[in-house]
């Protein structure tokens, strides 16, 4: 066995040394009762070569975007990955090291965790960013719960435009905890504006919105601020971190808390993970915040280095008064996005921002030319829109399908009332030829 | 001593105005006016380094090489398992048929991803005695949280409102801060004298407001409790529930199973037990195991076959719904999938014997040199303590730890399990060879006679690394947490 080193000879060795004449008697202390008297029960173990086989017949039978061009969204998207983000972190020293604990031999990951910190906080305009959280969905929940923490109201509303599986996680999150979970709804792809003061209140301990929105519209996120600060409520903003290229970052319209979805930063669609989250916030929530945070510092000759910090809001040291109970984070993940914001640096974010927004802004128009398609929102939109067909979703993908074309995902799954709506997403990878066939496509549904 | 392999530039400090790495095409549509309104646009562009290619790898490779992992050496971090990681289940997990499948994609094309899920949950269900186990939890303590929300939501279901989760005092600290998460008063459970849980105390907590026990067998000291099957029983006696901290998984597989053992809800640590990298502290993948009992409230949604398809089953009416977007570390679990189909049931098994071997071997070299505060075997790790060398030459666990540092090695886990003083919780795991271990005992004997002979070096200990002690309190006092220019 190629990752077991001790031979027969070496086991003796140890045994004699430990006074025991066979391995069983470390077992020994096992009850009976509890034993598993028969072998377990899976497959042969295969060599090397025959388990490349058989991942790679499993691996073969899906439709990866090399196969299928890809138009779907709903929070994962096909943007471009430098290869340069692959090849460093095939560096074992980032990969096969453990949470930074020991600062003197984990530098490596420390610094890349200042540098990410330093990132986040440029591109959302906050004050201070933790080390990663699991995905987005898993970070807004945690920043909603810091925010009935820090107003002690137990009210929380959230945009029926957020994401709605984060909006499952959400109520997953804070049912539990007895908080309130009350949802705004949302008018033309955008949360209605009118009679906000119905559902944002004095007991409201956060008004929860994402810009763009799932649908890939832009939200009035001023009013909504205003509507959340009126009450002293906080104001959190889940943010597609590509579109902060272009978008103007939520703490320049008052936003508490900034979390969001990061695997548009250089990580593979992975069929929806790992990719990580990040939460950003202003600094007074800075003791509140869940999860590891890096800090800098000097050695005992004054020499700079970055140590773990802040850690008595954490599980391993408050136990049960912890922020939260997250260890492990998705820190590997924060260093691709480390890497590739380092790779595009502000002009080469823009510029992917704006290939998004332009082609999408193509595609937009091109598909409203076709017969039997609406472009359901009016709202201006980034790189995500959402079309209406007079035909059933089904077989609008149907079609799709087999002209290597992939878009969505179908709306009605999530909203009742969006039967036959399909979200198309577009990001800097698409050419227009792509997207010509795309239209072409829905030409044929109706054709 | 290496030379200094990094200049202590932050890469926002390299560069210069007008570098790039990066490399796009241009346009290729008809450009447009957005019709974004004014105040959506940003006007200042963020501030992200500007370097180009070569630096960029220079600073990240200069990185790298500050790190100690498990490819550099020894890394004994008790609760951790840091086993060697196969280069080949992160070549798999690469494939493009893995890696680049969108998670919305239709079912149809995903077969074989669903397939791979599929029977990586029957593997699980076989490994541990469960009947169904979910992949969504991204890591440890999300597998916790999704168990503990089971056991509410199971008792909910039948109607009752139980408030505590008990917890033993050596537990990890992710168990208590669980339980207050899903909203549970939390109860310690005190010790016996040989490192399990105290039935004695456990009976007098027992009764009708308790949800559940989260216990880790072997537990965080290593030591395997046999009073399992009786604390199983004394619990299901009152209706609660046992939970399976999956963290320890490495020291039993072939010889028990938590389902064997009485537990009802376990998690797993794929990046522990099999064998999955920890990437400087995530991404993790935390599985959930379940019994018959709790399956109708697993999140949504489970793959299953109907003979000729796989398809996602969101037919869960009791279900808690989900606990993070799509369907957890895909990528992951692909790793860690890849890992039991090459070792087989009969690989596992001998990864438990020599996990518990090395272990004990270990244990028994050090232990004429170090305090063992519980002395019989061990399972796959082990819990000494520095208290000798504290009382007898003021030198501390901490000291000791950083001392190690300059003999090459990651340190075990210190200060603890809690109820141990100057802990130093020590997990070989199965892929160190007898000459690696050998070294680590030499280290260890060697600290222990400077700690007699010369205690004063080994608290301005390390010597060797990149940089010395790090000052952690100024750093919480005065928090610096991101870069600023000109400072």
């Amino acid at each position: 066995m190629r990752y077991l080193p001790n031979t027969i000879d070496d086991r003796q060795k140890m045994m004699a040394d430990i006074g025991i004449s066979s391995v069983e008697e470390l077992f020994a202390d096992i009850p009976e009762q509890v034993r598993l008297k028969r072998e377990l029960n899976l497959p042969e173990a295969l060599a090397e070569p025959e388990l490349v086989r058989h991942l790679e017949d499993l691996a073969g039978k899906n439709g990866d975007t090399s196969r299928y061009t890809c138009f779907l969204g709903g929070g994962y998207y096909d943007h471009y990955i430098p290869a340069v983000i692959p090849a460093l972190l095939s560096r074992s020293e980032f990969y096969t090291a453990y949470t930074p604990y020991q600062a003197e031999i984990s530098q490596g990951t420390l610094a890349a965790i200042y540098e990410f910190q330093t990132m986040i906080c440029e591109l959302t305009g906050m004050d201070v960013a933790n080390a990663s959280m699991y995905d987005g969905a898993t970070a807004l929940a945690e920043a909603a719960a810091v925010a009935t923490g820090a107003t002690r109201r137990q009210r929380v509303v959230v945009s029926r435009t957020v994401h709605p599986e984060y909006r499952q996680v959400l109520k997953t999150y804070l049912e539990p905890r007895g908080v309130e979970l009350v949802e705004l709804p949302f008018t033309n792809g955008v949360t209605t504006g009118d009679n906000l003061d119905r559902y944002i209140n004095r007991q409201t301990a956060a008004v929860l919105v994402q810009q763009p929105n799932f649908f890939g519209c832009l939200e009035d996120v001023y009013s909504l601020q205003r509507a959340a600060s009126g009450v002293g409520a906080l104001f959190i903003v889940s943010a597609d971190p590509i579109s902060l290229g272009l978008l103007k970052p939520p703490g320049e319209y008052g936003a508490s808390i900034v979390v969001g979805e990061g695997q548009s930063l250089g990580l593979p669609l992975n069929f929806g993970g790992p990719g990580f989250g990040y939460f950003a916030a202003r600094e007074e929530f800075l003791r509140r915040i869940p999860g590891r945070v890096v800090g800098a510092t000097s050695d005992t000759r004054g020499r700079r280095g970055y140590v773990l910090t802040l850690q008595a809001r954490e599980q391993h040291i408050r136990r049960e008064k912890a922020t939260s109970n997250i260890c492990s984070n998705q820190a590997l993940c924060a260093l691709a996005a480390t890497i590739y914001l380092s790779a595009m640096g502000p002009a080469g974010l823009r510029r992917v921002a704006g290939l998004c927004a332009q082609k999408a802004a193509y595609a937009k128009k091109r598909l409203a030319a076709v017969k039997g398609i609406t472009v359901a929102f009016n709202a201006p939109s980034f790189k995500e829109f959402v079309i209406k067909s007079e035909y059933p979703v089904t077989l609008v993908q149907g079609v799709l399908l087999r002209r290597g074309l992939v878009a969505g995902p179908d709306l009605g799954r999530f909203y009742p009332e969006l039967s036959n709506h399909l979200l198309v997403a577009v990001t800097e990878k698409r050419t227009k030829e792509e997207i010509d066939r795309l239209a072409e496509a829905l030409e044929e549904v109706a054709g | 001593m290496i030379k200094n392999p990094w200049n202590e530039k932050l890469i926002f400090e390299l560069g210069a105005p007008g570098r790039q790495a990066f490399s796009l095409p241009a346009s290729d549509v008809p450009e447009v006016d957005l019709d974004w309104p004014e105040n959506m646009r940003r006007e200042k562009a963020p501030g992200l380094p500007e370097v180009s290619e070569p630096e960029l790898v220079r600073h990240f490779t200069a990185l790298s090489r500050l790190n100690h992992g498990v490819d550099t050496d020894f890394y004994p971090l008790g609760s951790c398992t840091m086993k060697y990681n196969p280069k080949v289940d992160e070549a798999l997990a690469a494939l493009p048929g893995f890696a680049g499948i969108h998670p919305y994609l239709p079912e149809e094309l995903v077969q074989g991803a669903l397939q791979l899920i599929y029977e990586m949950e029957a593997y699980l269900a076989e490994i541990s005695g469960m009947d169904r186990v979910t992949m969504q939890p991204a890591a440890g303590a999300h597998g916790e949280l999704t168990g503990i929300l089971l056991v509410r939501a199971y008792h909910r279901c039948r109607g009752e409102n139980r408030t505590r989760i008990l917890v033993p005092d050596s537990a990890h600290g992710t168990n208590p801060a669980t339980a207050a998460m899903a909203g549970y008063q939390v109860v310690s459970v005190p010790s016996d004298q040989r490192g399990g849980v105290d039935v004695a105390a456990l009976e007098k907590l027992l009764d009708e407001r308790v949800a559940g026990l989260m216990l880790t067998n072997p537990n965080t000291l290593g030591l395997f409790d046999e009073n399992i099957h009786i604390i199983a029983d004394m619990v299901h006696k009152v209706g609660g529930l046992l939970y399976y901290d999956g963290a320890n998984t490495n020291a039993i597989m072939g010889y028990t199973r938590p389902g064997n053992m009485g537990f009802d809800v376990v998690h797993f640590n794929l990046h522990k037990t099999f064998a999955t990298p920890h990437g400087g502290g995530g991404p993790g993948a935390g599985p959930v195991g379940v019994k018959k009992d709790l399956v109708p409230f697993l999140p949504v949604p489970l793959v299953d076959f109907d003979g000729k398809r796989y398809y996602f089953n969101y037919d869960l009416p009791h279900s808690i719904g989900k606990v993070r977007s799509f369907y957890g570390n895909f990528g992951v679990v692909v790793k860690a999938y890849a890992y039991i189909r090459s070792l087989g049931a009969e690989g596992l098994k001998q990864v438990s014997r020599d996990a518990v071997l090395n272990a004990n071997y270990l244990m028994a070299h050090l232990k004429k040199y170090f305090y063992l505060p519980y002395d019989r075997f061990c399972k796959h790790e082990f819990v000494i303590s520095g208290k000798w060398q504290k009382e007898r030459n003021g030198v501390k666990t901490l000291d000791m730890a950083k001392r190690l540092l300059d003999y090459g090695f990651h340190p075990p886990t210190i200060y603890f399990p809690l109820i141990v003083e100057e802990a130093m919780m020590i997990e070989p795991t199965e892929t160190e060879s007898k000459e690696t271990l050998d070294r680590f005992i030499d280290a260890m004997i060697r600290i222990a006679r400077e700690a007699e002979e010369e205690p004063e070096k080994i608290k301005g200990a390390p010597y060797t690394t990149y940089i010395g002690r790090l000052d952690e309190v100024a750093a919480a006092r005065k928090p610096e947490l991101r870069w600023r220019a000109g400072k």
